[in-house]
């Protein structure tokens, strides 16, 4: 059997005694697209959380293994360095550290080298003009202020610069209007096709994922994958919700 | 859950490096008019300055301990000396000609580096003596005068120094003040001539290198109507198993329309006692803006005062105070709103961990004279853990309606939260809660000229941001 990118077998997790995750299986593939949907406190976000080793969750159960390398317990930073990425439904604002520096730092910690400072901002002006964010937001601290618009464009910028193998993108649609989805959108089409890497997109909307080739559908409830299917599964939930599996 | 790692203490490897102690001679341990009248005649000290001497260390033998604060009970007063003067103490201009073992010193700190960054000057303080000092050729053209102030005293402006020496701090103001008054050595003092805008900072490192030393430093700086300065006092002091004591005084007197910046770090060792007095008096359309980092010390009284006495004065307030363990800083600034449409702006952050206490105490007093005047305080206290203490006592007196005041208080801690999505980018959790922490302090950061901000960030054991910054 070949090796999976993320291998996700009877995962639990809980917080304060609460367990949230009851036994997740899910395994994606090198350069494939998944999508997990459900209603409003199924436990997407526990999951990509939990997946990214979030020490606020407790696994009670179960492994998560990525590139064949049990990550269950791991530090975030440590699993970041694997080539694992978070987009945060809520960037935090972190005053003092502008966001070029911010993401020179991630670069620099990732890959243990120093990068070159001409290099680094040709190529994050290049990625922003990609994403139509304006350059002085490179300068200003960290989210702080930032529309919620562009505190996800400022999540899909990292995503581009860290060039992960594997992006969990946690409701990164949500919030936003109809031109900001669509670039976020051209971001991770631009993520896809310059990086290659896979993703794991927990929605509950399907705005995002209109112009993405999807290969695997979840559907999250209660703690438990339900029901699995392809692309043509999202239509499937658009029209009927999720009352069925409820 | 994983157990939290917390940010270390401040690597103090590198800034406690010592010289051993061969300096010249020490007085006695104890303090009496004979020493009082030794250390003036050894300063040639005009007569005026040595009766100043002699009435400060009478009011200081009459005064109380002040009782209202952190305990400093481990002072004994008899047992330190008061005095103490490297070997060679003549004033040097040039740095060829400071002695190797005090330059290798000032090199650890950094010193030469920071001057060719184009600061304007140096008056570095090496025990009680200035030793090394030097002004560029350009601010000396401006008409600038930036001296020690023993030798200011005995030139031209030995009056204008008379006028104005603990004038704004007088002896009586509280003990230390006294004893400030009484064996006060070296400094700098500075006065700036009427709209004459001095581009780059001047700055002055002070450093205690003797067991048992107090320093007494005085810093005396008059900006002239329409005058601007910048001025940076930085502090670092070795370590030494003998209580020190710091009770230096700054008067900063700010003209008609001018503006004086002060910025400090200071970074005490943490057996040092920090009784420092700092006021400034703006006058009409003047501008004071301080900037203040405690980082060290085991118990600081500091709270800088501005007096805003003509109308339209203002003062800024930039502080950040970082009780690590074992230290109790209690700092804070004083503002006396006394003319019409005056306004102050404080903003200060204390930051403490591993049992340390840190207090802000502020006074805000408003004359029924300063009519249509602002002001505003913000403080901010971020505890680490949960064995430390963070007070805010923030005083206020408004003696009139007509004005405008505000005050808020936040108290927090880091929230995981934030540690995990720094995390998730890389960073080990102990990197993104000292990233966390110069970022909270980056009010006073952001104000700072770079090399101390860089130092600053040091002592939040985080260069990140000024390394790549």
């Amino acid at each position: 059997m070949a090796e999976h990118l993320l291998e996700v077998r009877g995962l639990k997790a809980a917080v304060e005694d609460k367990e949230i995750l009851q036994g997740i299986d899910l395994c994606i593939d090198k350069g494939t697209t998944h999508v997990i949907m459900g209603p409003n406190g199924a436990g997407k976000s526990t999951l990509g959380s939990t997946i990214m080793g979030d020490p606020r969750y407790e696994v009670t159960g179960g492994s998560v293994f990525f590139n064949g390398e049990d990550i269950t317990n791991e530090e975030p930073h440590k699993i970041a360095k694997k080539g694992m990425f978070l987009s945060f439904q809520n960037p935090i604002e972190v005053p003092g550290i502008t966001l070029a520096n911010f993401i020179r730092t991630s670069m620099e910690q990732q890959t243990g080298k120093r990068i070159r400072v001409w290099d680094f901002k040709k190529e994050l002006q290049q990625t922003m003009e990609v994403l139509q964010m304006d350059s002085s937001y490179a300068e200003r601290d960290l989210n702080v202020g930032f529309s919620g618009g562009e505190k996800k464009k400022a999540e899909i910028l990292q995503l581009l610069m860290l060039k992960p193998s594997l992006a969990i993108l946690d409701e990164t649609d949500s919030g936003l209007d109809v031109d900001a989805v669509r670039t976020v959108s051209l971001g991770i089409k631009e993520y896809k096709k310059s990086v290659g890497g896979a993703l794991l997109i927990i929605t509950h909307s399907t705005r995002i994922l209109e112009s993405l080739k999807v290969d695997e559908t979840h559907v999250l409830v209660d703690g438990k994958i339900v029901a699995n299917g392809d692309s043509s599964f999202i239509e499937d939930i658009n029209e009927n919700g999720f009352e069925r599996f409820l | 859950m994983k157990e939290k790692t917390y940010v270390d203490d401040i690597d103090r490897s590198l800034y406690d490096f010592r010289n051993e102690d061969k300096d010249a001679y020490k007085l006695e341990e104890g303090l009496t008019p004979e020493i009082v009248s030794k250390i003036s005649e050894e300063k040639k000290d005009p007569e005026w300055m040595k009766e100043f001497r002699l009435k400060s260390l009478e009011i200081y033998n009459e005064m109380e301990i002040p009782d209202w604060g952190p305990s400093i009970d481990g002072l004994d007063m008899d047992h330190i000396l008061t005095y103490v003067r490297p070997k060679d103490n003549k004033m040097q201009n040039k740095w060829e000609d400071v002695p190797e073992e005090i330059k290798d010193t000032f090199t650890k700190l950094g010193i030469p580096q920071a001057e060719h960054k184009s600061l304007a000057g140096v008056g570095a303080q090496y025990d009680s003596e200035l030793v090394y000092h030097n002004v560029k050729d350009e601010v000396v053209a401006q008409g600038v005068v930036y001296s020690d102030l023993e030798s200011a005293m005995q030139g031209e402006y030995g009056e204008m120094i008379q006028k104005h020496f603990m004038k704004l701090v007088p002896p009586k103001d509280h003990k230390f003040a006294a004893l400030h008054g009484a064996v006060w050595s070296g400094g700098s003092f500075v006065y700036v001539p009427p709209k004459v805008h001095v581009e780059i900072p001047l700055q002055s490192y002070f450093r205690l290198n003797a067991a048992g030393a107090g320093q007494f430093e005085h810093t005396l700086i008059i900006v002239d109507e329409g005058a601007y300065l910048h001025f940076i006092e930085g502090c670092s002091a070795p370590k030494y198993n003998v209580a020190n004591l710091h009770a230096g005084c700054v008067e900063l007197y700010v003209g008609k329309n001018a503006t004086l910046r002060y910025s400090t770090i200071e970074n005490w060792s943490k057996n040092m006692y920090n009784l420092n007095t700092k006021r400034a008096k703006v006058e009409e359309g003047g501008k004071i803006e301080w900037v203040s980092g405690s980082f060290g010390s085991h118990v600081s009284y500091l709270y800088p005062m501005s007096i805003l006495n003509g109308a339209n004065a203002r003062c800024e307030f930039s502080g950040v105070t970082f009780a690590g363990k074992g230290q109790n800083l209690d700092t804070g600034t004083k503002v006396l709103h006394n003319a019409p449409n005056t306004s102050s702006y404080i903003n200060t952050r204390s930051i403490s961990k591993d049992g340390g206490i840190s207090t802000f105490r502020s006074s805000v007093v408003v004359a029924k004279k300063a009519k249509g005047s602002k002001a505003a305080v913000s403080c901010q206290s971020l505890m680490l853990d949960d064995i430390s203490r963070s007070d805010t006592i923030p005083a206020m007196d408004i003696r009139t309606k007509d004005c405008d005041i505000g005050h808020e208080a936040k108290i927090g801690r880091i929230s995981d939260e934030t540690v995990f999505y720094l995390m998730s980018r890389g960073m080990s959790e102990e990197d993104a809660r000292a990233l966390i922490v110069s970022g909270f302090a980056d009010n006073v950061g952001k104000e700072l000229p770079l090399e101390y901000a860089v130092e600053m960030n040091n002592l939040i054991r985080l260069e990140m941001k000024g390394s790549i910054g």
